[in-house]
């Protein structure tokens, strides 16, 4: 238990293993420490940007999904208008093709009864002459009693 | 325990506190001393071998197991000894942060050499203490004390290292007049120069002493106690029973014993430093 010269010894010891920690072991480990808090911290930031990307991400897509919704609905009610405008519209067209065919067939109708009526007052006429002429006993003259006939004619 | 002679208490316990020192004998010739006296004899220049040789094996195993955790870091996840290592530094950064406010690369790779390799050689205390040296007896070698910090030299030298670094900062900061200035003219102004000097010299001068005997007589007082505790291993088996049990709660009460004082002695380090950086007055 003398003081010696250990002593010495000991002390430049001491200096070559702080110089050795110094210099090999301490800047290494405390640079790894240094990235790894700035590792974490950007991790944790990432985290956040990322949490509010969602958030905006989900936003925007239920915003998306309404304006679908809306437009579909929109596009549902249009469908439904056009349906029954098309509806409407046949069946005016239907109405319309009936009355023009009832008044196709009333002309057509009318003029049959016209020309047989002709036919008829053109017979009558004959009749009329042939009976005269046989009540008669002599042939009318057409032409003396024209005027005549065509009254009765007309009459008819 | 002693080979030679009768196994008294006294020279058991005489045995286990002598280093095996090396150096000149009164009658010229180099070699190992074969009894305390004859180790003071010696003079100064004489080395305890079992001092160095532990003190330098554990800083060398401190330095290979830091440094190769060191090497292989990464920023990554850290797993096993880089965890470790990583822990202890975090640990002792965050001490010479909380004391030390001035910028200097030097404190803090001190403060981790200290505190590891400290703890290290306190350590070696834990070591059962016949195991070691008994083994070195099978071996030839007469005296072998472990535990380097039970050897005021290798607490003083280191607790001088420091000094020589308070006293390099102190000039480097303050200038050689200013640390002149801080040691002679205060508490009590010009007038009481001398008076100052006494104070603030026995001030300066406790520094180191205090550090290094500190450590010492902790690390000393508790390996005297277990010797004394081994002592009883001869006292037939209810009192070695007995013993048994006593090391075994001064062991688990030492490890606390020499965290704490290689803890204290890195604290005090970082502060007397930080003195060293900063004017008081």
């Amino acid at each position: 238990m003398n003081i010696n010269a250990t002593i010495i010894g000991q002390m430049l010891t001491f200096v070559v293993f702080v110089w050795f920690c110094m210099k090999f072991i301490w800047p290494p480990l405390i640079s790894v420490l240094a990235e790894r808090t700035k590792k974490i911290a950007d991790g944790l930031s990432a985290a956040d940007r990322a949490e509010r990307d969602l958030e905006l991400a989900q936003e925007k897509a239920m915003d998306q999904l309404k304006e679908a919704k809306q437009q579909a609905a929109e596009i549902i009610d249009q469908a439904h208008k056009r349906s029954s405008q098309l509806v409407d519209e046949a069946k005016d067209q239907a109405r319309e093709e009936g009355d023009r065919l009832l008044k196709a067939a009333q002309a057509e109708i009318e003029q049959e009864f016209n020309r047989a009526r002709e036919e008829l007052r053109s017979q009558v006429a004959k009749i009329a002459v042939a009976g005269a002429e046989k009540v008669l006993g002599s042939s009318v003259d057409a032409k003396a009693h024209s005027a005549l006939l065509n009254k009765l004619a007309a009459e008819l | 325990m002693a080979t030679d002679a009768a196994l008294t208490t006294k020279g058991y316990i005489t045995h286990h506190l002598t280093n095996l020192t090396f150096g000149q004998h009164p009658d010229g010739s180099w070699g190992f001393a074969h009894s305390a006296q004859e180790a003071g004899e010696m003079g100064f220049w004489a080395f305890n071998v079992d001092t160095l040789g532990f003190s330098v094996l554990l800083g060398v195993i401190f330095s290979l197991l830091f440094w190769g955790a060191a090497r292989k870091a990464t920023s990554d996840v850290p797993s096993g000894m880089q965890n470790f290592v990583e822990w202890v530094v975090e640990f002792v950064d965050d001490s010479v942060n909380d004391i030390f406010h001035s910028r200097n690369a030097l404190i803090a790779p001190l403060a981790l050499t200290i505190f590891i390799w400290i703890f290290l050689m306190n350590l070696m205390d834990l070591v059962p203490v016949d195991l070691i040296p008994h083994t070195a007896q099978l071996a030839g070698i007469h005296f072998l004390k472990v535990v380097p910090t039970t050897d005021p030299n290798a607490t003083l030298g280191m607790a001088l290292g420091v000094f020589l670094l308070i006293l390099y900062y102190s000039i480097k900061i303050k200038g050689l007049g200013g640390f002149l200035g801080e040691l002679t003219l205060h508490p009590f102004g010009k007038w009481m120069l001398p008076f100052n000097l006494f104070l603030e010299g026995v001030n300066l001068i406790s520094k180191p002493v205090s550090l290094g005997l500190r450590l010492f007589g902790n690390l000393y007082a508790g390996e005297m106690i277990f010797i004394l505790i081994a002592l009883m291993y001869s006292g037939g088996l209810v009192v070695g029973l007995f013993g048994g049990v006593l090391q075994w709660a001064w062991a688990v009460f030492h490890i606390l014993i020499i965290l704490l004082q290689a803890f204290i002695f890195m604290v005090l380090t970082i502060v007397y430093l930080s003195m060293a950086h900063e004017s008081s007055h």
